[in-house]
């Protein structure tokens, strides 16, 4: 046979791009065909109307409700709110406080978050460690010259993130420290971690919450007041504690038995070993498990507001009751879930970006 | 009872007395006795499952013996924490999946335990692991990751981090047996310097070229004993058990 060199010729036209693509996923049989025509037709139908109420036919521009005459949605209501929103009951000239924190703490999220700034371990510690403190005082006040300001005029958006990070910076240590001591080899260790994390992990969060707000007060002397926020802060990280730590085992499971074993003869302590050796590699490892959990620890947030905190949420639906703005509770709420929405869907995005980026073997794994 | 040991003039740097080693039910290991002195180069082979790994793997407790004793450098192994940190600074251990550290480079790998464990300075230790890496023929590969290295050169880091810890023996577990054929060469040959240079070692493998070049006495395991041991030339020329006899045979005819 004569062996001779195939030109190189490029796919059939109708295999490829917008044409291919539909022919190939859209409009491959007749069955296909026709569920794509049905649920193009449903999606239309049911998704036109609403795409009306909230852009076209929506009032954005206005002080009150008489402002709202068109019959969408009427987002001068969320206009006219917006900062008690975002700010809660904080006294307004002291706003640029939240503000601050906020941007100091976004800040510190991209450091870590993007691969390719450098001194992770820096940002690590600047975010457990130093910003806690500073977004304490900037938050509470009372020294440095800076009013006090109470924990019961927190509220909205600014809450609903100091409920968040505050549980997130708390519970992955803990939860650290709780993994490490379900897989420990001292037995009383071990017990205590096993039933704390299957206790916390048997009981809803609105249970702990209300337990928080009237079981823990008893066990204080009377007449002690206890923060109402820090009584919930304290119930939500110790639950959350348990299910990071259910994560961090996870990740620890999935570092082979080698690296302990060479951490060992090398005669590294244990804690050398797990600092350096083993939570490093595991810690790569369990990030979109992590970020999974805070993406759940975010939504339950709201939950606060069975216990009286003006949460975003909260603080919206207390803003629907007013008279002034009555009958206007469903745009309160859109905006509610798509603020919640705009952080949940960020960290998911990131949470399947890292997971591609561990997959393709960006890691050093040997 | 150490008096003995003293007693011959020469320094033991690994006894084994009656060592005997359970997991769970199963009898792994059955009255050990091992006598390792300061500068020997041992051997250990024997079919799989024998307990060649475990045997050596208990001498700086990566396992937990039960009954017997285990001597190094005259400090006994008991639970006492201080005995074990003191043996394992002594003792280095190279293994068959090298078991480097992936999130730390060659350089890091090195000085790693040379800073935290025996508190050395990080310009001194990383000067020593530089002289190691040119030992062992990878200096240049220092800032690279263990992922970016051959097999080959995975193991000879290997081998370079434990002796930064300035061990005074060495203990091999099967270090080329997860090599391809074309990089076992590299390892031996680091090995066998390692061995003119007088290093104490414990080497479980099935290299018999190294065996004949290096050893001064072959071990065989089987079933969890000592079956025999013997000089090289005796050993491989003159086996004396018949189980020696067959392992052998099937190692040699392969
Ligand atoms: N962690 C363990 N638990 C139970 N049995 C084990 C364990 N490790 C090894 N064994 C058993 O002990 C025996 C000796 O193992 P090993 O020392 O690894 O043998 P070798 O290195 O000679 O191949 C084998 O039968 C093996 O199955
Ligand atoms: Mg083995």
């Amino acid at each position: 046979m004569k062996y001779e060199l195939q030109p190189t010729l490029p796919p059939p036209a109708n295999t490829i791009g917008v044409i291919g693509w539909m022919r190939k996923h859209l409009f491959n049989g007749p069955l296909n065909s026709i569920a794509t025509l049905v649920l193009a037709w449903l999606a239309f139908t049911l998704l036109t109307p609403v795409i009306d109420w909230a852009f076209f036919s929506a009032n954005w521009a206005g002080t009150t409700r008489e402002d709202c005459t068109s019959g969408g949605a009427c987002w001068v209501f969320v206009g006219q709110r917006i900062d008690q929103f975002l700010y809660g009951f904080y006294p307004r000239e002291e706003t640029w406080r939240l503000n601050l924190s906020f941007f100091l703490m976004l800040a510190l999220i991209l450091w870590l978050a993007i691969p390719k700034i450098p001194a992770k371990g820096i940002a690590a510690v600047l975010t457990l460690v130093v910003f806690p403190v500073v977004a304490f005082f900037l938050l509470t006040g009372g020294v440095f010259g800076l009013e006090a300001v109470d924990t019961h005029q927190w509220g909205g958006l600014s809450l609903t993130l100091v409920l968040a990070v505050v549980g997130m910076v708390a519970s992955l240590p803990l939860g650290v420290l709780l993994a490490l001591g379900r897989r420990s080899e001292m037995p009383i260790v071990k017990s205590l971690s096993v039933v704390y994390i299957e206790i916390w992990r048997g009981v809803p969060l609105i249970t702990v919450l209300f337990m928080a707000s009237v079981m823990l007060p008893l066990f204080f002397p009377e007449g002690m007041s206890f923060d109402k926020l820090l009584r919930a802060l304290i119930g939500i990280t110790l639950f959350q504690t348990a299910y990071m730590a259910e994560v961090v085992r996870g990740g620890l499971q999935a570092i082979p038995k080698g690296q302990y074993e060479a951490a060992d003869s090398l005669g590294l302590g244990y804690w050398q070993k797990m600092i350096m050796i083993i939570l490093p590699q595991a810690l790569k490892m369990m990030i979109p498990g992590v970020v999974n959990t805070f993406i759940a620890l975010f939504k339950d947030t709201s939950l606060v507001l069975i216990i009286g905190l003006f949460d975003l949420l909260a603080i919206v639906q207390a803003a629907t009751n007013d008279p002034k703005w009555i009958g206007y509770a469903t745009e309160g709420y859109v905006f509610v879930a798509l603020v919640f929405w705009i952080f949940c869907f960020s960290m998911s995005r990131y949470s399947q970006y890292l997971e591609k980026r561990l997959q393709t073997g960006h890691g050093n794994r040997a | 009872m150490t008096d003995a040991a003293s007693n011959t003039g020469e320094q033991l740097m690994i006894e084994l007395r009656d060592m005997n080693k359970w997991y769970g039910e199963f009898h792994v290991l059955k009255n050990i006795n091992l006598k390792v002195k300061k500068g020997e180069r041992i051997v250990i082979c024997g079919p799989s499952g024998s307990g060649k790994s475990t045997m050596i793997r208990c001498i700086n407790r990566l396992e937990e013996h039960q009954r017997g004793d285990i001597l190094v450098n005259g400090v006994p192994l008991t639970h006492d924490i201080k005995n074990i940190e003191t043996i394992r600074k002594d003792v280095g251990m190279v293994f068959q999946h090298f078991n480097l550290f992936p999130h730390l480079t060659v350089l890091e790998n090195c000085v790693l335990a040379p800073i935290w464990v025996k508190k050395i300075p990080r310009k001194e230790a990383e000067a020593t692991a530089m002289k190691y890496l040119e030992r062992v023929k990878i200096p240049e590969q220092a800032k690279k990751y263990p992922g970016q290295l051959s097999g080959g050169q995975q193991q000879r880091v290997a081998i370079a981090r434990s002796l930064c810890m300035n061990p005074d023996v060495m203990l091999f577990d099967e270090p080329t047996s997860a090599l391809d054929p074309e990089m076992i060469k590299e390892v031996l040959d680091v090995m066998i310097e390692l061995a003119r240079e007088g290093m104490t070692m414990l080497c479980v493998t099935h290299e018999m070229g190294f065996a004949k070049t290096v050893a001064d006495r072959v071990i065989f395991m089987a079933d969890g004993q000592i079956v025999e041991e013997n000089e090289p030339h005796e050993f491989f020329n003159n086996p004396q058990h018949e189980r020696t006899k067959l392992f052998l045979s099937q190692i040699i005819d392969h």
